[in-house]
């Protein structure tokens, strides 16, 4: 096992934990360059999902995640930044201006949402935010002029400094520059004061207050900033989708993302990450599965006389082909992770590494925790 | 000019006066305990004071300066800081974070300038660290530095509490039972923290308290209250030995 003798006030404010760490994550860099050289265009398209859902994620964990508010209502913002952005290309903006524009427009949504969710915490935090994201998704489908309705919206290929990013590979590494610079920033942000508030607002708001921290201030600036990558990510979306229609922001949209934090693991960046991998490959896995299973079972069958297991595929495939699997998938996962491990992949990871790390002296009992002592929770 | 000063405070809860018209001075450099029987209004009176509450008459004056409507996130910078009765540390961050957060009052740095982390930021942090640090120091913490607050024991969070309420650098400290779950060697621990707490660096206390033993260790004046209602004041053994006092503890 490694410990890190500190010796300076910089090691504990740098980015990486130490020089292996940041040698770690060189080399994950390196795997990211070379990606779309080695795989084939289908998995780097399904691999440009996972950094646009990377940014959805660092967006939710900094409010649920951090902060501890909740939103239902996020695919909206995902939404206004999207339409936001496909209009001012339309309107003949330049990518970078038109970016920037859907930016600032959700981050102004964001702190409409923001300021009238000050008085709310908890479960009433969420029936707002739902509300938000079903008004939206209406006027999505309601204003025409702008968002065209449900007749929808296409969107080209982006045109960045006059160079055109057409074909899969160059948008991969645009989108996975976006998500370096999202989690950079963000980082920055949860190094330094702002950070620390929004933990403390999550843990005790009373005792966040007497420590000097302006709640409203710093619920709001969280709820912008989520807001603003929301924007930012759905400017990527739109590129992505290529045809934007109002039915895509719905709240099955916001429970996907919420989802994609909590699998991940609540209260880290890693988790945002890991959570969007998980979220934007199970479809494209399941598709493989359903078609891969029955061949590779039938094929077997074939090759042992058994066709039973030749049967067992074909229901497997027919199953995996039924409407509503996916979502029933996803919805199971929810429900397995939430009992077997709240502390989500970036949780079931960092123990993993303790057992290597510690190995043979792991114990189980490391992560389990005291239950908490009584607060003053009527001073809310 | 008056260090502190409540000047008849009063705060109802629906019928109940919790506080009824109390009024005591805290001078510079003293060690101020307010005791009472359970639901005298103690604790009431540290939410008063640090502007969670709305008291419903009186003021408070800090400092010469009259404070009842200042609001609550900015008492801290003031120079007024407090611990809790049950405590309120963020459980879920180590405890560096836990004290660096108490420095959020002193913070200069603007939402922009975190976001890029620039240069600026980086120095006020390291300076913020290491005024932290000290305090790690002033109360043996070290060993707690970098764990998370979930994992540590009862008597250990009841410190932390104490520290990060120092860290905000307070002149005047509000300290809610700091006795209250622990143990007899941790409470004279305590009773010397606080002794040195006020001695070395030189910070008024206003304390609520139960334990009558370190109430007249560390005490300069006390002030006995019972029903919301300033009963008596003076040194320890003045209010201790005060007819009303005995009669609000054993009845009668």
């Amino acid at each position: 096992m490694r410990f890190l003798f500190k010796t300076a006030y910089e090691q504990d404010i740098r980015l990486f934990r130490d020089n292996i760490a940041a040698a770690w994550y060189g080399i994950l860099a390196v795997v990211v360059l070379l990606l779309p050289s080695v795989l084939s265009g289908y998995y780097v398209g399904e691999i440009t999902w996972v950094f646009i859902y990377g940014i959805c994620g660092v967006s939710l964990m900094v409010l649920v995640g951090y902060t501890g508010l909740l939103s239902l209502g996020h695919a909206a913002f995902l939404g206004i930044g999207a339409y936001a952005h496909a209009y001012f290309l339309q309107q003949g903006l330049p990518w970078v201006v038109s970016v920037a524009l859907a930016i600032g427009i959700t981050t102004a949504c964001g702190i409409v949402v923001g300021l009238t969710a000050l008085r709310m915490t908890g479960i009433y935090l969420a029936i707002a935010t739902l509300a938000f994201g079903v008004i939206i998704q209406e006027v999505f489908t309601r204003w025409e002029s702008v968002t065209h309705g449900f007749a929808g919206m296409a969107v080209d290929s982006p045109v960045l400094f006059g160079l055109q990013i057409s074909g899969v590979s160059p948008f991969y590494y645009l989108c996975a520059a976006v998500l370096v610079l999202t989690l950079w920033l963000t980082r920055n942000l949860l190094r330094s004061p702002t950070g620390r508030a929004w933990v403390a607002i999550r843990d005790s708001e009373i005792a966040a207050q007497s420590m000097g921290v302006n709640l409203a201030v710093y619920k709001s600036i969280a709820f912008a900033y989520s807001a603003a990558l929301m924007g930012l990510a759905g400017a990527l979306f739109a590129h992505k989708i290529a045809y934007l229609a109002p039915d895509i922001f719905n709240i099955l949209m916001s429970i996907q993302l919420l989802l994609l934090v909590i699998v991940g693991g609540l209260g880290s960046l890693h988790g945002a990450v890991l959570g969007a991998i998980f979220v934007a490959l199970l479809p494209p896995t399941i598709a493989i599965l359903r078609d891969s299973i029955p061949a590779t079972l039938s094929e077997f069958a074939g090759a042992t006389g058994i066709g039973l297991i030749g049967a067992v595929g074909r229901a497997l495939g027919e199953f995996l082909r039924k409407p509503g699997v996916e979502a029933g998938i996803f919805g199971l996962i929810l429900v397995l992770v939430i009992l077997l491990e709240p502390l989500g992949m970036y949780g079931r990871w960092v123990k993993i590494k303790l057992y290597f790390s510690t190995f043979p002296l792991y114990k189980r009992n490391t992560f389990r925790r005291q239950k908490s002592y009584m607060r003053s929770e009527r001073l809310r | 000019m008056t260090f502190f000063a409540a000047d008849g405070l009063s705060i109802n809860f629906g019928g109940i006066r919790a506080v009824d018209a109390v009024s005591f001075e805290v001078r510079e450099g003293e060690v101020f305990t307010i005791i009472g029987p359970n639901g005298a209004g103690k604790t009431t009176i540290f939410n008063l004071i640090s502007r969670i509450y709305e008291p419903t008459g009186g003021r408070l004056v800090f400092e010469g300066r009259d404070i009842t409507g200042v609001p609550p996130h900015r008492i801290a910078a003031l120079g007024i800081a407090r611990t809790f009765q049950n405590i309120e540390l963020f459980e879920h961050a180590t405890l560096l974070d836990n004290l660096l957060l108490a420095r959020h009052a002193h913070k200069q740095s603007g939402f922009l300038g975190e976001l890029l982390f620039l240069p600026s930021v980086r120095r006020m942090e390291i300076e913020h660290r290491e005024a932290v640090e000290k305090i790690i120091d002033f109360l043996d913490l070290q060993q707690y530095r970098d764990s998370f607050i979930v994992n540590l024991p009862y008597g250990a969070r009841k410190v932390t509490e104490l520290a990060r309420a120092l860290c905000t650098a307070p002149k005047l400290l509000l300290l809610d039972e700091p006795s209250s779950g622990l143990n007899v060697e941790e409470t004279e621990d305590m009773a010397f923290w606080i002794e040195d707490i006020q001695k070395i660096l030189g910070i008024t206390i206003l304390m609520v308290e139960h334990d009558m033993k370190l109430v007249s260790a560390v005490s300069d004046r006390v002030l006995a209250l019972n029903y919301g209602r300033l009963i008596a004041t003076g040194t320890p053994q003045e209010v201790q030995s005060h007819p009303e006092v005995i009669r609000a503890y054993l009845g009668g």
